[in-house]
């Protein structure tokens, strides 16, 4: 494929010897959103981690736009590539505008009234206008991940990266965040998101890689993948999230 | 209560008076000198260099073991006989001062740093920051909010514990109100308690100010 937007060719990732990452090699298209699934500790956060320079792979390829990322500076790849953690990673001692618009004034150099312009517009959409002013302390879970998205999306990337972001929220927070995130993807965003909440990942993903031990197991369409998996493998890890099978006695 | 006359004898006031002076411009000195070290040492804290990591360690642990009077006489009396050094009572008094304070205010500048989590630099960084604008944006900012109210804090502990100068000829307020005392010891027996009152009241008045303003930053900066 000459216009993915990610291509990665078998991306190796140890740690003190530890293999991590096994050989990954990916592509994704422009406004493709590919989900990232797998037991815990099987490399997901690592691969993401990569792919914007805060772990630097041991050996394979990363190419973004074509260009492979390793002869570039990292700061200018970070800046087209955006990215929300797991854990509440706002500012604490800036508020919600001045988290917005850190990065696109201080990386990005743009005009500051324009972005802050850009910025109570974007939090409008996410139900949060009236959160312009509050500091991080004061929103709750599902609040701050939405500002963190929001953050991210204003430095308009050219791809986003999603880890776990819903994993430390009360579940009825859950869903708040992941409307947000599917309204991204029909606004065409492409996305590499990696999540344990199965549903919302048939909902959003174009394409499902199922990773174990460093590998893509097996990647396929969210409809074959949830409920046609091929791989025994996939079968025992999509079973850990159904209960209808578990009785009481 | 006849007594308390005692306080504005003569030119008493001003005595002591001047002793605060004496007192807080120890104190400003070697909080000053602290202060600017401890921002360098505690830096170096923070590293990971095993010979670096236990000279810091030794040199905490020393200032903390050791009582403050005790290493005044050493650099005092002991560098006197030892290398022949006749320095002022001020002068010892400073070099210890900082070589304690400087200590403390290194171990908070390194706690104030490592104690900001991982994920904020990644944050930064994420933002597409560069790793200048991560510590001058996010990290330093953090840090200092943390660091502030405990380096005030550290101050006023300093501010009290130059009392002890006193003991090596430095004449500062705590030394004028014995002098005081003891000059009035026929006219005004009773005079202790009104001269200790009295110098109790300015380290009151010293101290009391900067630690509200800690608490202020403190609960301002709270995340
Ligand atoms: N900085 C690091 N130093 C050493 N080991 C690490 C580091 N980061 C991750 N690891 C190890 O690499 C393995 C993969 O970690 P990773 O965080 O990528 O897993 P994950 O799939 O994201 O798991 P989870 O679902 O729990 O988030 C784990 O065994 C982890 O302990
Ligand atoms: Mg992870």
């Amino acid at each position: 494929m000459g216009n993915s937007v990610l291509e990665i060719r078998n991306l190796k990732k140890g740690f003190d010897g530890n293999g991590v990452l096994d050989g990954i090699s990916l592509a994704m298209g422009d406004g493709e959103v590919v989900v990232v699934v797998g037991p815990s500790g099987c490399g997901k956060s690592t691969l993401l981690r990569c792919v914007n320079g805060l772990e630097t792979p041991d050996s394979g390829e990363i190419l973004l736009d074509g260009a492979p990322i390793g002869g570039m500076d990292m700061v200018q790849v970070r800046r087209q590539i955006g990215m929300v953690f797991q854990s509440y990673d706002l500012f604490p001692h800036m508020d919600v505008l001045g988290n917005l618009s850190l990065g696109p004034v201080k990386a990005l150099k743009r005009p500051k009234a324009q972005v802050e312009a850009e910025a109570v517009e974007a939090l409008g959409r996410v139900g949060l206008a009236d959160k312009l002013h509050a500091l991080p302390r004061q929103l709750s879970g599902g609040q701050k991940q939405r500002v963190a998205l929001v953050r991210a999306m204003l430095m308009q990337p050219r791809l986003l990266l999603l880890d776990e972001i819903t994993a430390a929220l009360d579940p009825e927070m859950v869903r708040e965040v992941l409307n947000v995130v599917l309204d991204l993807a029909r606004d065409g965003r492409t996305m590499l998101i990696v999540t344990h909440e199965m549903r919302f990942a048939e909902a959003v993903a174009d394409r499902v890689l199922f990773l174990e031990h460093g590998r893509i197991v097996e990647e396929g369409q969210p409809a074959e993948f949830f409920h046609h998996p091929r791989t025994e493998r996939a079968r025992a890890f999509l079973d850990t999230f159904e209960f209808d099978t578990v009785k009481k006695t | 209560m006849r007594d308390l006359a005692v306080l504005f004898k003569g030119n008493n006031p001003a005595r002591l008076l001047g002793g605060l002076g004496v007192t807080l411009k120890l104190s400003l000195v070697s909080v000053a000198l602290s202060v600017a070290l401890g921002l360098a040492v505690g830096v170096l804290m923070t590293l990971k260099n095993p010979v670096i990591r236990a000279v810091m360690r030794l040199w905490l642990e020393t200032v903390r073991i050791v009582p403050q009077l005790v290493l005044l006489f050493l650099v005092y009396f002991g560098m006197a006989k030892a290398f022949n050094l006749q320095m002022s009572g001020e002068t010892a008094a400073v070099i210890v001062f900082t070589f304690w304070g400087a200590g403390e205010m290194g171990d908070l500048v390194r706690g104030a740093i490592t104690s900001i989590p991982r994920h904020q630099s990644d944050s930064g960084a994420a933002l597409g920051l560069t790793r200048g604008q991560v510590w001058r944006f996010v990290l330093l900012p953090q840090a200092g909010r943390r660091l502030v109210p405990q380096a005030i804090n550290l101050a006023t502990r300093m501010i009290k514990t130059t009392s002890l100068v006193m003991l090596i000829g430095v004449v500062e307020v705590l030394k004028v109100g014995s002098q005081i005392i003891d000059a009035a010891r026929y006219d005004a027996p009773q005079g202790a308690v009104w001269v200790y009152g009295a110098v109790f009241l300015l380290y009151f008045l010293a101290c009391w100010p900067i630690s509200l303003l800690a608490r202020h930053l403190e609960k301002r900066w709270a995340c």
